[in-house]
């Protein structure tokens, strides 16, 4: 059986910067994908150029096997795409966006669209306008799963939800991976979330796939090593899989990748007083790794004053 | 028996679940024979992913805590020894060493120690029945 989704060193530049670079991503059917990314890293280009709404410089993708640019309205059906910030045709009603959207799809499932509208008190006459957030983000999934789609496709759909809502929304689409092994590929910056419902990730880091594994896999491979001296800890220290250090005096804290017997020999060589391993969520694993990343990235030395900028979009 | 999930924990979720049926078949909540909700029940309910709890049952399965009979459900084994009571006794000593070292760091003498177990013990329900010596 052919993946869900497959792109082949796909890139896009916008002037000097490259978005998304070489990106190789495989995601096998039935899987549930976090994409991952600080702001800016290329999560929603990556998307875009999946959905056919921004063309790449170079590269290829497909989806359900088939090249994105030449897709044909039967395979386009069964994708579905939910944009950031669920954009809905504003001066339509629930139930004008709903005959519309039905439209285009030869296979619509209404009473799931029914029971969604239902279980969250959606009435059809309400116009779209009048919606709140969190209410928006249901109708968008709603109009989204109604074509029984294998795959689907979410930019960020949880942002701006309050807690509720977010669960509400989390939950229904558990019901959606339970219903069938669909495939889902979805961004989000809530570490939370992605950890309760993605079977795998893939973390951007200045459009460049940096991790692509199991959920599970990367908190339990990224340490924090927190060691002790008697003296003043030492400088400069290497070795493979070295995320970032910090000095503090007589402690040095170590972010490592894949904490193995090598690694270990390196650091017991700096002779430090003692070593804690601190395990890390998935939370604190991804930005212990995504800050580390883009410190040791050349591009911030270059050009100081883009890389400010960027870190601070990451940090609001 | 109540799962609960937290995402904040340095914990991965299987293992949590993992964890909490382990503690609830050692303190009697759950007894041998009864059934735990489907993967699909617990999915919905934790609002986890469908494979994070088949992973945690997967595991339990493994070791023998739970059983799945097909097109029935998952449900708690009946208590099984596969290892001598030495090899039993041997993994429970290193419990209690790595139990030691943690006390002395908390600063607890022996004495403390050994009174906290007795009060411990009185709120915990142990099983009833006694495992079979082999």
């Amino acid at each position: 059986m052919t993946d869900a989704i497959r792109t082949h060193r796909l890139s896009k530049h916008y002037g000097s910067q490259r978005v998304v670079d070489s990106l190789n991503l495989r995601i096998e059917r039935g899987q549930v994908y976090g994409f991952l990314g600080r702001n800016g890293a290329g999560k929603s280009t990556t998307i875009k150029m999946l959905m056919g709404m921004v063309h790449p410089d170079s590269g290829t993708a497909e989806l359900l096997g088939e090249q994105i640019a030449e897709i044909t309205p039967e395979t386009r059906a069964r994708i579905a795409y939910i944009a950031e910030g669920h954009p809905l045709y504003n001066w339509m009603t629930i139930g004008e966006a709903v005959r519309f959207t039905r439209a285009f799809y030869p296979r619509w499932n209404g009473l799931l669209v029914e029971q969604i509208l239902d279980h969250f008190e959606l009435p059809e006459k309400k116009k779209l306008r009048r919606l709140s957030c969190g209410q928006r983000a249901q109708v968008s999934l709603a109009l989204a799963v109604a074509p029984e789609p294998e795959l689907l496709i979410l930019d960020d759909p949880t942002l701006g939800l309050d807690t509720v809502v977010r669960r509400d929304f989390l939950e229904s689409l558990i019901q959606i991976i339970n219903r069938e092994g669909r495939t889902i590929l979805f961004s989000s910056h809530i570490l939370g979330d992605v950890e309760r419902v993605a079977d795998r990730i893939g973390i951007l880091v200045d459009g460049v796939l940096r991790v692509d594994c199991p959920t599970d896999h990367f908190r339990e491979s990224v340490k924090k090593l927190v060691l002790d001296f008697t003296g003043p800890a030492p400088d400069g220290f290497t070795c493979p899989g070295l995320v970032q250090s910090w000095n503090l005096g007589t402690q040095l804290e170590l972010v490592l990748v894949g904490y193995d017997d090598l690694q270990r020999t390196a650091i017991e060589a700096l002779g430090p007083r003692n070593i804690e391993v601190v395990d890390l969520n998935l939370e604190e694993a991804f930005i212990e790794y995504t800050r580390g990343r883009r410190r040791s990235l050349p591009l911030f030395a270059q050009e100081p004053r883009h890389a400010e900028s960027a870190s601070d979009q990451g940090a609001a | 028996m109540q799962f609960q999930c937290d995402t904040a924990s340095r914990t991965p979720i299987y293992r949590q679940l993992a964890d909490q049926v382990r503690a609830a078949v050692a303190r009697g909540r759950v007894q041998p024979g009864e059934r735990l909700p489907s993967v699909r029940q617990l999915s919905r309910e934790l609002v986890v992913n469908p494979n994070t709890v088949a992973r945690a049952y997967t595991e339990l399965e493994r070791e023998g805590t739970l059983v799945t009979q097909q097109g029935r459900g998952v449900f708690v084994a009946e208590p099984r020894n596969d290892l001598t009571k030495r090899a039993r006794q041997k993994q429970l000593e290193e419990q209690l060493d790595q139990l030691f070292v943690e006390a002395v760091h908390l600063g607890f003498s022996a004495d403390e120690l050994l009174a906290l177990i007795h009060k411990r013990r009185e709120q915990f329900a142990f099983t009833p029945q006694e495992n079979p010596t082999s």
